[in-house]
């Protein structure tokens, strides 16, 4: 619905501009217009997070690299690239936990929108639990059927409609024309 | 003339009838999901990677060649259609392409963008047809010293030079180390990091990575912003540009191509700055330079002409010295490896027809690019008005059914979708995918070479610095790891005033 209200705004500006003749926007007007259209940045929680994060990921690195020896600098062992790959990232993550902890100017702020992608993320675990025991018609048409009617806001007559033409096409190249090894049930 | 023999041999692979379809058919398929918003060259290419299984490798090679640059220009249609920069290196082309299109000129804009590319395209293929060999030749005496040093330096650059935060990126490029050495080790055969686990013994396949990290990433990202990216296609009528749009554009297409092709060869986003480098050259030339960003021809032409020989010239690294120059080239460095083939100053002595091959394809692709590009312009903008709602699912499917078809397992699959919300949370959190890709794809190289070159140096770290070309390199990677920490320290000085204007209030105005 909101989709649809944006598109309408921009076609009557773009009508304006096409009937008056002049281009709408400088570069310099059209990168702010982009900077303000993008969303704000993900701010300093989410970095202080995303840095926890990654310094979890160095430390936890660490501690299995020294478990695989450490060995020397004339007599490097399995752990040694490792250890010094995790040092890395931990330090880099206390570094930027530090100069990022007023938040920056990258990353996206999660919005309401982003449950869609959390609920994509979920379908498609699903789909990949249900595989191999149902075979990938049925949750593909599923996945279809929810992604387009759910998160895309089609009517329920095209959601069905191109959810069936979809799975079935797929299995036309997929199972018959390919004779992959997809998991199927028919 | 010796040394032309193998060029020409390398004609006749291509000309093989199987090798040309499918550098028609990756010139195409690349054009086609190019053309679908938020999919750059490097999400198609790792998409439609489980296509080039089960094929020849010099074939399979010069279809994801074909599916790059044929995306590369799927992206610059829909910067001229929708103001939606296909990629980072199409971001000028939105400057004036749209305003064009505005005009009721898209396809002037797309027709310009074409033939600009093709001549781009042919002199980066030409320069890279002479300057390959003498690299190559240059490398042959690297040892593991030099490798390590060159790695080091790919992957920091990489890192530095795409946008974002520079300590993430380097993060980013540092976890993809660290998942490089998941598996057996090579040297001693413990086992790193496998949990017991035995699917993660012989370590994590790089298909997962780029398919989950590239595609399954932007899809999901897409699920949550493509509210926002959507309006109506620019109308397309008359594709041949005129004569005095070409007349004004030789200059800015001339001044593109060897531009692009220098820039190109550079690790780190090559093709992206060469475009910006052409756009901010061709304004500064121009007579008029008001007349940027209210449609004027040349603002296209020269990014365009740039970025594709841009493009082309950042296979030099790649197939001389085995270091992928960016991120793209990093999925294609992984679909050689794939077919048992490693880049590197060996390739053109020892597999010439794979080398001269993949090269002179090229000349066909894009030929093959120019003549579809334009009569398929009207069916990319049909494309184009498909709703994204009914392309994500298709998307996400061949993505799914594509990497189930490589090994026959579910746990690639799973791996897929588990990088791909990886790549998602990456995006949220301002990490770039690329460089963890590239530093991934790089990781074994750089550890065993590290490890020889200890063995070699006993253990002594200052033995790098004796040999000339590791120190020169060592030298640039401090530079370059030095330099932006002071620039941003002095930026962040200068800027602690400037803020952001708040997205909200604008929204609701």
């Amino acid at each position: 619905m909101n989709r649809n209200r944006d598109y309408e705004a921009e076609g009557d500006s773009g009508d304006v501009a096409d009937v008056l003749g002049t281009p709408d926007l400088t570069p310099e007007e059209l990168a702010a217009e982009w900077a303000a259209d993008s969303a704000p940045p993900s701010g300093p929680i989410a970095n202080l997070a995303s840095s926890l994060v990654a310094a979890g990921v160095g430390l936890a690195g660490m501690v299995i690299a020294l478990g695989l020896g450490l060995g020397t600098a004339s007599e490097p062992r399995a752990g040694t690239w490792p250890f010094i790959i995790s040092l890395i990232i931990t330090v880099l993550a206390l570094a930027q936990l530090f100069i990022g902890r007023r938040g920056g100017v990258d990353g996206e702020k999660f919005s309401p929108l982003s449950r869609m992608a959390a609920f994509g993320f979920l379908t498609l675990l699903a789909l990949v639990w249900l595989m191999p025991v149902i075979g990938f018609e049925i949750p593909s048409l599923l996945l279809c059927f929810v992604w387009m009617k759910f998160l895309g806001g089609e009517t329920w007559r095209a959601a069905s409609l191109y959810s069936v033409l979809v799975v079935v096409s797929f299995y036309a190249i997929f199972i018959l024309g390919l004779g992959t090894s997809i998991p199927h049930l028919f | 003339m010796e040394f032309l023999n193998p060029v020409l041999n390398g004609f006749g692979v291509v000309m093989d009838p199987q090798n040309l379809l499918y550098c028609l058919m990756g010139v195409v398929i690349g054009m086609l999901i190019g053309v679908l918003p938020g999919l750059g060259p490097a999400a198609t290419i790792a998409i439609l990677l489980p296509l080039t299984y089960g094929i020849e490798p010099v074939t399979a090679i010069i279809m994801l060649a074909g599916i790059f640059y044929g995306a590369q220009y799927g992206g610059t249609i829909t910067s001229v259609l929708l103001r939606l920069p296909g990629e980072a290196s199409s971001v000028v082309t939105v400057f004036d392409g749209y305003v064009l299109a505005r005009q009721g000129k898209a396809g002037t804009a797309l027709g310009i963008a074409a033939i600009g590319s093709f001549i781009g395209g042919t002199v980066a293929i030409i320069g890279l047809t002479f300057l390959a060999p003498l690299v190559a030749s240059f490398a042959l005496d690297f040892g593991p010293p030099e490798y390590t040093a060159l790695a080091l330096v790919g992957i920091l650059l990489v890192a530095t030079i795409s946008g974002g935060t520079k300590i993430k990126a380097l993060i980013a490029a540092a976890v993809g180390l660290l998942l490089a050495t998941v598996g057996r080790d090579v040297f001693t055969g413990a086992e790193r990091f496998t949990f017991g686990n035995l699917s993660l013994a012989d370590g994590i396949d790089f298909v997962p990575i780029a398919m989950g990290l590239f595609g399954l990433g932007e899809i999901l990202y897409n699920l949550e912003e493509r509210h926002r990216a959507v309006s109506a296609p620019a109308k397309v009528a008359n594709v041949w540009p005129s004569r005095a749009d070409l007349r004004k554009s030789s200059g800015a297409i001339g001044r593109g191509s060897v531009l692009g092709f220098f820039l190109g060869i550079l690790p780190g986003g090559g093709a992206t700055i060469s475009s910006m480098v052409s756009y901010a050259v061709e304004k500064k030339r121009a007579r008029q330079p008001e007349r940027f960003g209210r449609g004027a021809v040349e603002g296209v032409a020269g990014p365009e002409t740039a970025n594709n020989a841009a493009a082309t010239s950042s296979f030099i690294p790649l197939l001389t010295l085995g270091i992928p120059a960016n991120a793209t080239m990093a999925i294609i460095f992984g679909a050689l490896l794939i077919h048992g083939i490693t880049p590197g100053p060996q390739l053109i002595v020892e597999d010439p027809d794979l080398f001269w091959g993949v090269v002179n394809s090229m000349y066909i692709g894009n030929i093959l690019l120019l003549i579809m590009s334009i009569p398929l312009v009207g069916l990319f903008v049909r494309i184009l008005r498909v709703r994204a709602a009914i392309l994500a699912p298709i998307t996400a499917l061949i993505t799914i059914l594509g990497a189930y078809t490589i090994r026959n397992s579910m746990f690639d699959v799973l791996l897929v979708v588990l990088f791909g919300v990886l790549g998602y949370l990456m995006k949220k959190f301002g990490f770039e995918p690329g460089p963890l890709v590239l530093a991934f794809v790089l990781g074994e190289l750089l550890e065993s070479n590290l490890r020889r070159s200890l063995l070699v140096l006993d253990g002594d770290l200052s033995g790098f610095f004796t040999r000339p070309i590791t120190a020169v390199l060592l030298m640039i990677f401090v530079l370059v790891a030095v330099s932006p920490m002071i620039k941003s320290a002095s930026a962040r000085r200068r800027s602690s005033d400037t803020t952001r204007v708040p997205a909200d209030s604008q929204e609701k105005s």
